[in-house]
């Protein structure tokens, strides 16, 4: 396929799950800001900024800006309406290979955002986010129903993992770094719409470490790392040109076995120890293995300059 | 008692499409007119709005001043008999043969200006000739695959030829959309009339493709080539891939190597054979056009000298758009064709003729002045509307440089009603039916884009002019052979060459012992 379409294709991916697990991430938090009295909204909002990865200056942060940057604010591709923006400038260009209702699902919910913002500003940032999930998951549907599990789809696939990885691995960090100002595990748990999955598999939601493996380690759980990364690895294998004997060395699935080895024999019981260095890690193998997936598969010409004979 | 929707009288002069005289509709109109009265006017109204929504969540629209807009779909459509129809397909398909032979001469031996039919120098001074285009021989002969031909209706009821699109010609997309969306909001309408189908354009546009590709390429690859997502007709290119089932690609997708063209795929570089180019000549290729360009190709034209590529349409197709040679192409027809026109042009007349010059020059408010190299209604000055002003500029630029422009007898639009406000009123309109080229048979998509000018008395019905489309029916009858989507098997068989056949192979060794 081509490899610009590809591109598109994995970018679409990555867009739409950031869009989903930044409203799940967000919706956490506004829970803690509503329901906790003593709260310190200018550290919490740090807090989640620092998550996002956003640099912020300001001294005194406070929920309403904090939200338009992180919630609504398009020209922010880390944002949630930008992040759908993202999606729908690479479906714009993808539009010939996507499903016509995956086009229109996401052409209807950037057409529809400016009408919800205002809403929300009136009701509160909860139906927005709830708006942005039930989107996202149709748009997810979609992708799975509507389209064929080709190469295409697979760079998709790839996508969406690898931007689920990052986010999890983000959501972890934030936890581990600054414990008094994130959510508490529950909360926690809702943001990485592992909630009801956790408390089916396990009762002792105070055991910080038990929560740490489900959402590292959990084989069957499929927003956990782990299972991101043996989905991520199966469109690798898919992806490469087939019916080679000997490897070509394929950089990116080098990395994703690194970590996949280290995730797969690590000991639960000291997973929390660890955590800091394994989040690290996991942010650095995304890295890597989009660059590597960006050189092999994606590369451009390089610009093309004219240079006239006078010039020489 | 209920109130149908009010039509409003027409006091244009012009001819009225489906009315004779006032409250008398022609035949062929009366069933739809029945069945349109059947619906309150907030009905209609729920109805073109649900029609904008449609088209707006479809993303169905075209870049204007870097905002994207639908392009608004009028709920009245307009119908076509089949036996007018099949007169207007035979002169479209007859007019796009001449230009054929016309553009094939031009860069070829030249036989026009030896027989002494136009002089040389009327080409030459186009902007439109291309050089680059000689010694570019098509494999099928075809230069025109597509073909958009503006056609008018003038005060008498005669369909005339406004101008001829051979270049890039727009506006398919809305044919096919405007019936997709109009069988959804008026199914009823439907189950009264039998309409031919417009959807067979895609496979017909494909089968033309592949009966272009080069003779060596066995499976010939075909891709659209599109500026981009900022393009005003992005929309079309997509749809087109996309029911095509080929690769949309841009500029920077393609790469030439040794006279071969490849596009960038995931799997390293694949070979192209027919590109299908919505982008215009000057964009095409940096080392033959515009050099400060990257939107296009290097080396694709000499890639299409070397036979290894086709560029479709043709590039220097456009001196067969240029309006001065327009006023040729009934002289054309009896040239190369030897055949009588079946379709007019409407009454121009040449400005490079001193004597014609002096006299449209003196009364210029009573003619249409027209850049010869304008599109999207740009340019033109209608005398009869001009101010004293517009036409004292006029006059000094065409007496500077009377090749550039041509004047015509001004044709009333034929108006059509037309859903405006809450009633319907007349509007002139215009039909510009796409024609595809196989290289055996030029078939003509029946209806085409009727466009509508929705000002009152407007006459400029172009989309970048704030004008719409109606959907244009024509009308099955029995009596005329009907040719619908269904390429001929001809063309068909080259996208899956057939199986070894065993049986053949059999019987020759059984031969040979």
């Amino acid at each position: 396929m081509l490899s610009r379409l590809a591109e598109s294709l994995f970018w679409i991916g990555r867009y739409i799950e950031r869009a989903d697990d930044t409203a799940r991430i967000v919706d956490s938090y506004v829970h803690r800001m509503v329901e906790d009295p003593f709260n310190d909204e200018s550290a919490t909002c740090r807090s989640l900024f620092s998550i996002l990865g956003i640099d912020v200056e300001s001294e005194r942060l406070r929920t309403a800006e904090t939200l338009q940057t992180i919630v609504y604010d398009a020209g922010n591709p880390n944002s949630i309406a930008g992040a759908l923006n993202g999606a729908y400038e690479n479906a714009r260009r993808s539009r010939d290979y996507i499903s016509s209702e995956m086009w229109v699902a996401l052409n209807t919910t950037r057409n529809e955002l400016p009408r919800r913002e205002a809403q929300a500003r009136n009701f509160g940032a909860s139906r927005y986010l709830q708006y942005v999930r039930e989107r996202t998951s149709l748009l997810a549907g979609l992708t799975d129903a509507t389209l064929s599990h080709d190469e295409g789809w697979r760079f998709l696939v790839l996508g969406r993992n690898l931007e689920r990885i990052d986010m999890t691995a983000r959501l972890l960090r934030g936890r581990v770094v600054s414990d008094e100002n994130a959510p508490d595990w529950m909360a926690f748990l809702r943001a990485s719409g592992a909630m009801e999955a956790f408390m089916r598999h396990t009762r002792e939601i105070n055991d910080a470490n038990g929560v740490a493996a489900f959402l590292m380690l959990d084989r069957l759980f499929p927003r956990s790392v782990l299972y991101s990364l043996n989905l991520a690895d199966e469109c690798l294998v898919e992806i490469q040109p087939a019916s080679q004997r000997i490897s070509a060395g394929d950089v990116a699935r080098l990395a994703l076995a690194r970590a996949r080895g280290t995730l797969e024999f690590i000991d639960p019981r000291q997973l929390i120890d660890q955590l800091p260095e394994l989040l690290e890690m996991l942010e650095s193998t995304c890295f890597r293995i989009t660059d590597a997936v960006t050189d092999r598969y994606f590369r451009h010409e390089e610009a093309v300059a004219w240079s006239s004979e006078e010039g020489l | 008692m209920r109130m149908g929707v009010v039509f409003e009288g027409d006091a244009s002069g012009a001819w009225n499409e489906m009315f004779s005289a006032p409250g008398q509709p022609r035949p062929i109109y009366e069933r739809l007119l029945s069945d349109l009265n059947a619906y309150q006017p907030q009905e209609l109204r729920q109805r073109s709005d649900q029609l904008a929504r449609t088209f707006i969540d479809r993303g169905v629209t075209f870049a204007h001043s870097g905002e994207e807009r639908p392009f608004p779909l009028d709920l009245v459509p307009r119908i076509l008999g089949a036996l007018e129809w099949d007169r207007l397909a035979r002169g479209i398909a007859q007019r796009i043969l001449a230009l054929e032979a016309f553009l094939d001469d031009v860069y070829g031996a030249g036989r026009i200006f030896d027989e002494g039919l136009m002089p040389r120098a009327t080409v030459t001074s186009s902007s439109y000739y291309c050089r680059a285009a000689f010694g570019i021989t098509p494999p099928n002969g075809v230069r025109i695959a597509v073909a958009g031909i503006d056609l008018v209706r003038d005060e008498h009821g005669n369909f005339c030829v406004l101008e001829d699109n051979v270049r890039i010609p727009s506006g398919v997309s809305y044919v096919i959309e405007n019936r997709r969306a109009m069988t959804q909001a008026f199914s009823a309408l439907f189950s009264d009339h039998r309409v031919h189908p417009v959807d067979g354009y895609p496979s017909r546009l494909f089968a033309a493709l592949l009966a272009a590709a080069p003779r060596k390429a066995t499976e010939p690859v075909i891709v659209v080539l599109s500026p981009g997502v900022h393009n005003a007709a992005y929309f079309e290119h997509v749809l087109l891939a996309r029911m095509m089932g080929v690769e949309l690609v841009e500029g920077r997708d393609l790469v030439c190597r040794s006279n071969h063209v490849y596009m960038r795929t995931t799997n390293g570089e694949r070979a192209v054979h027919v590109i299908y180019r919505r982008v215009d000549d000057d964009w095409l290729d940096p080392l033959q056009f515009r050099p400060d360009t990257v939107i296009g190709v290097a080396g694709v034209v000499n890639a299409a000298r070397a036979g290894n590529v086709v560029i479709s349409n043709g590039i220097g197709n456009g001196i067969a758009d240029d309006k001065l040679i327009y006023t040729y192409v009934p002289e054309f027809i009896r040239f190369y064709l030897g055949e009588k026109p079946l379709l007019d042009n409407v009454t121009t007349y040449r400005l490079d003729d001193a004597e014609v010059r002096a006299e449209v020059l003196s009364s210029l408010a009573k003619y249409v002045i027209k850049p010869v190299d304008g599109s999207g209604g740009k340019g033109i000055v209608i005398g009869p509307q001009a101010t004293k002003a517009e036409l004292r500029a006029l006059h000094k630029a065409v007496a500077a440089a009377p090749r550039d422009y041509i004047a015509q007898r001004p044709v009333a639009l034929s108006t059509h009603p037309t859903f405006v406000g809450d009633s319907i009123a007349p509007r002139h309109i215009d039909l510009r039916p796409f024609a595809v080229n196989d290289g055996d048979d030029v078939w003509v998509l029946p209806g085409g884009l009727t466009r509508v000018a929705l000002g009152e008395g407007d006459l400029i019905v172009n989309s970048s002019r704030g004008g719409g489309s109606k959907d244009t029916w024509v009308l099955n009858d029995e009596s005329i052979p009907f040719r619908g989507a269904v390429p001929p098997a001809s063309a068909r068989s080259r996208r899956y060459p057939p199986p070894p056949r065993q049986n053949d192979e059999y019987a020759f060794q059984q031969g040979e012992q």
